[in-house]
């Protein structure tokens, strides 16, 4: 699985064995950031302050369980 | 790729203008015809050996950088036998410096240790290996070869260089009763997908269709052990079962409709919107070698010529489907009709669904078939 932004696209996509998956503003900020090093509060900190928003928490949290039932995460050790 | 063609739909049906098509996203590169198989079910020109001579090393580099440029991203790299050709390597490579993901489509013949340590070190993204039965005997007889101890071994070196494997095994009447043995054969070889495709009558399948079609039973009992299967395994291997599209009642989006998402350029270079689609008549489809690939997608007319729905006939033309199917596939119309603007019979609102349910009549021994021998693929 590997994430790339695609101008063509306009997006961040996701590519796999024969296939893509575009992703939308938010996956793709999401996405991005998730490195293998930074935890989700990390994240969501990050965010917060890239986007001048407060309380995105949540839905980080439920991005990332479904990426994750996906397969399009690991959660690491 | 039958699976790829649904992810990639999902992602073009976000496109919201439907008049002016987006790039080629998948780019697929036949490189050649040669192969050292002579399957049954090969989609290839039955007439492969009259085409022309094969692009050049630097060609395929060229269409490569315009095609990446235009917004292409996923690279199929097919044939034939791609690894017949010995500059494989230097494509892969300038694939994977352009951003390209590249996914390698192979029987296995050829790839041998080096070769896959070149290819790894050239930056390719995935091996798709080819199986044609789940026993040596089947195996070897439907691809007319003795390949079936090569392609275990390739198996093992494809996971051993740490790549992701999809095992496609094309299915019909002479293996479908082997699907259990089939999947268990793929997860001691670590398969992570199963791609279970029922053969698309095109090229020498369509030669040998009536040899070829599965009856309802099977099929039935197929998607049975692949559900038994996939209980089993759970998410450790993803397990694709595509129906032959005989037993549906409405069409495929063949290729998400004709110049949407896919370019495919064939070994002399022609370019075709889906790789069966050099069979249709009064079409002229350009070529690589004296286009560009953006003139090629966006201004050709063979390019141009099956896109939006001005072309369609009824019940196609006035049928609210038809942004959803795009009225099927164009080629399987034209080998069934004779008209390629036609509605793909598979549909049920066709007038012509009769030659299909015959087709499947006959696959459930309601009919007699008419005996003639199994056609292999040959390079003559």
């Amino acid at each position: 699985m590997r994430l790339q932004w695609e101008p063509a696209q306009d997006a961040h996509v996701l590519l796999y064995p024969e296939g893509m998956i575009k992703l939308n503003v938010s996956a793709g900020e999401i996405m991005k950031r998730c490195d293998g090093q930074r935890t989700i509060a990390d994240i969501t900190a990050d965010l917060e302050r890239t986007f001048a928003a407060t309380d995105l928490a949540d839905d980080v949290s439920a991005f990332v369980s479904m990426a994750v039932a996906k397969q399009w995460l690991e959660i690491g050790p | 790729m039958n699976a790829t063609a649904d992810v990639v739909a999902e992602a073009a049906a976000t496109r919201a203008d439907i008049s002016r098509p987006g790039p080629p996203l998948w780019l697929l590169f036949e490189l050649t015809y040669k192969c050292p198989l002579h399957c049954v079910f090969c989609y290839n020109p039955v007439d492969l050996a009259r085409t022309g001579a094969e692009l050049a090393t630097e060609d395929w580099i060229r269409v490569l950088r315009e095609a990446r440029a235009l917004g292409a991203v996923q690279l199929g790299l097919s044939g034939g036998e791609p690894l017949v050709r010995d500059d494989l390597e230097l494509i892969v490579a300038e694939a994977h410096t352009l951003g390209f993901y590249s996914n390698l489509i192979t029987s296995g013949v050829g790839l041998t240790e080096s070769r896959l340590q070149a290819l790894k070190r050239a930056g390719l993204d995935h091996i798709q290996l080819s199986f044609q039965d789940s026993t040596r005997e089947m195996n070897d007889f439907l691809s007319s070869t003795r390949t079936f101890e090569l392609k275990s071994k390739v198996a093992k070196l494809i996971k051993q260089y740490d790549y992701p494997m999809v095992l496609n095994v094309v299915l019909h009447r002479l293996n479908i009763d082997h699907v259990e043995e089939i999947l268990s054969m793929a997860e001691q070889l670590g398969a992570d997908y199963v791609e279970l495709a029922n053969t698309q009558y095109y090229g020498w399948a369509s030669a040998n269709r009536d040899r070829l079609l599965p009856s309802r039973g099977q099929l039935r009992r197929a998607e049975e052990a692949t559900q038994r299967f996939r209980e089993k395994v759970g998410q450790r291997i993803r397990v694709f079962f595509v129906v032959p599209d005989y037993f549906e009642r409405r069409p495929k989006p063949c290729m998400n409709g004709l110049g949407s998402i896919f370019l495919t350029i064939t070994p002399d270079g022609t370019a075709l919107p889906c790789h069966a689609a050099r069979m249709l008549p009064g079409i002229n489809f350009p070529s690589v070698r004296t286009a560009s690939v953006a003139s090629v997608w966006y201004d050709s007319p063979g390019f141009n010529h099956f896109r939006g729905d001005s072309w369609m006939k009824e019940p196609c033309r006035s049928c609210p489907e038809k942004t959803k199917d795009f009225g099927g596939c164009r080629c399987q119309a034209y080998m069934l009709t004779g008209d390629a603007a036609n509605a793909d019979p598979v549909c049920d609102l066709s007038p012509h669904h009769y030659l299909v349910t015959d087709a499947v009549a006959r696959a459930d021994g309601l009919r007699p078939i008419e005996e003639k021998p199994l056609l292999f693929r040959d390079h003559r």
